[in-house]
């Protein structure tokens, strides 16, 4: 049962893209990407008994009513099944539904993958079927825009680079008022630490730069930021199916830290852009491993308070609840680490329920919040479980150590009228944390 | 007619069932060491650890959260592949063919369990007909494995109750049973093959590679 409302959404990513397809190139592309060659795809085909348990496992469905055509089984049904079943002779009214389907019904989350009982991975199925769409060119045009940028410019959001170092003066500049000689060392090669960034840092969230220079400095950490191109840890390219850029996203933001001659990478509060250096940007690039650690910022953190580095004078007093992102949660395991933090920083922290690796996604990741104000409305009647979620904690504030998560609750605060704020710990820590003496 | 039955036509049902799994298994081993990204990540320890949870009742959240279809699956599972192994009927005949003597279950336990399975089926085929998320994904094709899969089991209950003529029923009872073990390999009854793989995949990806449970 399909909403009705959501037909009428106007994307020409999709809706204009599908008229230059031709049924013998949505055929190639569907058999080489959905290949008989895929051991996954072929044992997760035959393995799948259409139990339906993964139902239980998706935000999307359980927010909707538990309405079918949302449940995991359903869009890898209404996707690969069929493309599938047609070897891919399918035209482009149904590739339009499959991108919707795939870009804004489904955020990666992997959450089903613990409720179905053999364990398999619907988000692959979903990548597949993005990965295919990107190769006939029918993406949302917001994410295909972000996508773009990544390709020109090396990062998300159209950061020119004479901006970037601008930003980054002015961040000293503003961390020095608070304290005294503070500085954001730029490209210092053989620093301890290369601290990175997503786009949206410099370009709308300029303050947590000056924020983490303020705790680098009080930690009394050796660390650098590159100058160049590279220093944009976020990667949308992997949630439109563009794997190849990518990869030219990663590989740049890895060499930009050999370059630089550190010894680790510590990085933002963000989500996704921890699983496209680490999993995603390495695997493509047929790397095990990445060449250097990457620190998310919630152990770095956890590392300076454990060790003392940062100490807490005063706690935040208001009641404080928390996002698990996905992708440090289920992606990386930080959820004790997350509440550790959260106890030494706030009085009063109210923990959600499911939380860990069962927390919901925010609806934002995976790409969805980047497929623009078209979708806004369809990815808000998919949250409301985590509405109802934040409601019943009673908290002023929401901590999320996530860029994604950010954002999609900060709609959710707004579409909800949940009369809650949105931060990141960076924010309460500089708050909370005794301060050098000048 | 029996004697064929109970000979070949038995014969060539194990064969078909052994050389079928090991054609895919091979098949899908060949497959997944083509791709780079899958042994690689493959950790025996986390592989394991999520398998003995999802063999666990009630050790995962989903399964606490269904009490009914968990109580049920694994009945029904348990007594699907311990019934035909013991079950009194059977270990006449290895002893007959291979000379072997077998450890086999009490009649009335073993019509208990298969009466369980039969009811599993029953319940499995309701929740398809009924349950809005099963039903949206289920074609005839499910039902008919469904069927495939408790055909042997009522017919050899049947045969054991001597209901019908025992000969005729019987007969049915080794059809029903040769089809059912051709099935597995080529059919969705596979996941019994692939379980061990699948899981242990998932569980290697959420352990080793991130850190987190699989459960």
């Amino acid at each position: 049962m399909a909403d009705p409302a959501e037909a009428q959404v106007v994307d020409p990513g999709l809706d204009e893209s599908i008229k230059k397809l031709t049924p013998e190139r949505i055929a190639k592309v569907i058999n080489t990407v959905l290949s008989p060659q895929s051991a996954r795809l072929k044992v997760y085909l035959q393995t799948c008994v259409r139990c339906g348990l993964c139902s239980e496992g998706c935000h999307t469905y359980l927010s909707r009513d538990k309405d079918p055509d949302f449940s995991p089984v359903a869009k890898v049904k209404d996707t690969v099944w069929e493309m599938v079943k047609r070897k891919g002779k399918v035209d482009g009214e149904f590739i339009k539904r499959a991108a919707r389907i795939a870009y804004t019904q489904c955020n990666g989350c992997r959450r089903c993958s613990m409720y179905c009982p053999f364990g398999i991975d619907i988000a692959f199925f979903i990548m597949s079927v993005r990965r295919i769409c990107h190769l006939l060119g029918v993406v949302p045009q917001y994410l295909q825009d972000t996508v773009n940028s990544h390709a020109v410019t090396m990062n998300q959001m159209w950061v020119q680079p004479d901006e970037w170092i601008d930003t980054l003066m002015w961040q000293e500049d503003d961390a020095r008022d608070e304290v005294p000689l503070t500085r954001i060392p730029l490209d210092k090669v053989g620093a301890e630490i290369m601290y990175s960034v997503i786009a949206p840092e410099p370009k709308i969230l300029a303050q947590l730069i000056a924020n983490m220079a303020i705790i680098f400095k009080t930690a009394g950490a050796d660390w650098t930021m590159p100058s160049a191109d590279g220093w944009d840890n976020s990667n949308m390219a992997m949630f439109s199916g563009d794997f190849e850029v990518m990869a030219r996203v990663e590989r740049l933001h890895w060499e930009r830290a050999l370059q630089l001659k550190v010894k680790r990478l510590v990085m933002g509060e963000c989500g996704h852009a921890y699983r496209g250096a680490v999993y995603d940007g390495p695997k493509w690039l047929a790397w095990k491993k990445p060449p250097l650690p990457m620190v998310h910022a919630v152990e770095y953190y956890y590392e300076l308070l454990k060790s003392g580095k940062i100490r807490i004078a005063k706690k935040i007093e208001e009641p404080i609840t928390v996002q698990d992102p996905c992708n440090i949660v289920r992606g990386l395991g930080l959820h004790e680490k997350l509440r550790w933090i959260l106890n030494e920083l706030c009085e009063d922290f109210r923990d959600v329920d499911p939380r860990f690796e069962h927390n919901y996604c925010c609806a934002a990741g995976g790409g969805a919040i980047n497929c623009g104000p078209p979708w806004k409305i369809t990815r808000m009647k998919s949250i409301r479980v985590k509405a109802e979620q934040f409601r019943a904690t009673g908290a002023h504030s929401i901590v999320t150590p996530c860029h994604n998560c950010h954002s999609g609750i900060e709609d959710i605060i707004g579409h909800y009228d949940l009369g809650m704020h949105v931060v990141f710990i960076n924010e309460l820590l500089v708050k909370a944390m005794e301060r050098p003496e000048a | 007619m029996y004697e064929f039955a109970r000979g070949p036509l038995v014969w060539v049902a194990l064969a078909g069932f052994i050389a079928g799994s090991l054609y895919q298994l091979i098949t899908m081993l060949r497959l997944a060491k083509g791709e780079k990204n899958i042994l690689p990540y493959m950790s025996a320890r986390y592989g394991a650890r999520s398998v003995l949870r999802w063999v666990v009742p009630f050790s995962t959240h989903n399964m606490r959260i269904r009490p009914l279809f968990t109580v049920v699956s694994f009945s029904f599972h348990l007594c699907l592949l311990v019934t035909p192994l013991f079950v009194m009927g059977h270990a006449v005949l290895w002893q007959q063919s291979w000379g072997v003597s077998w450890w086999s279950l009490p009649s009335s336990v073993a019509d208990l369990m298969t009466v369980v399975v039969i009811f599993g089926g029953i319940f499995f085929l309701l929740r398809r007909a009924t349950a809005p998320e099963v039903r949206n994904v289920t074609t005839w094709k499910d039902y008919a494995l469904l069927l495939l899969v408790i055909s042997p089991f009522v017919t050899g209950f049947v045969a054991h109750q001597q209901w019908l003529p025992y000969e005729a029923t019987l007969l049915l009872h080794i059809v029903c049973g040769a089809l059912w073990l051709i099935a597995i390999p080529f059919t969705r009854l596979a996941h019994m093959l692939y379980f061990v793989f699948t899981r242990s995949f998932m569980g290697s990806e959420f352990g080793a590679v991130r850190n987190a449970r699989d459960w």
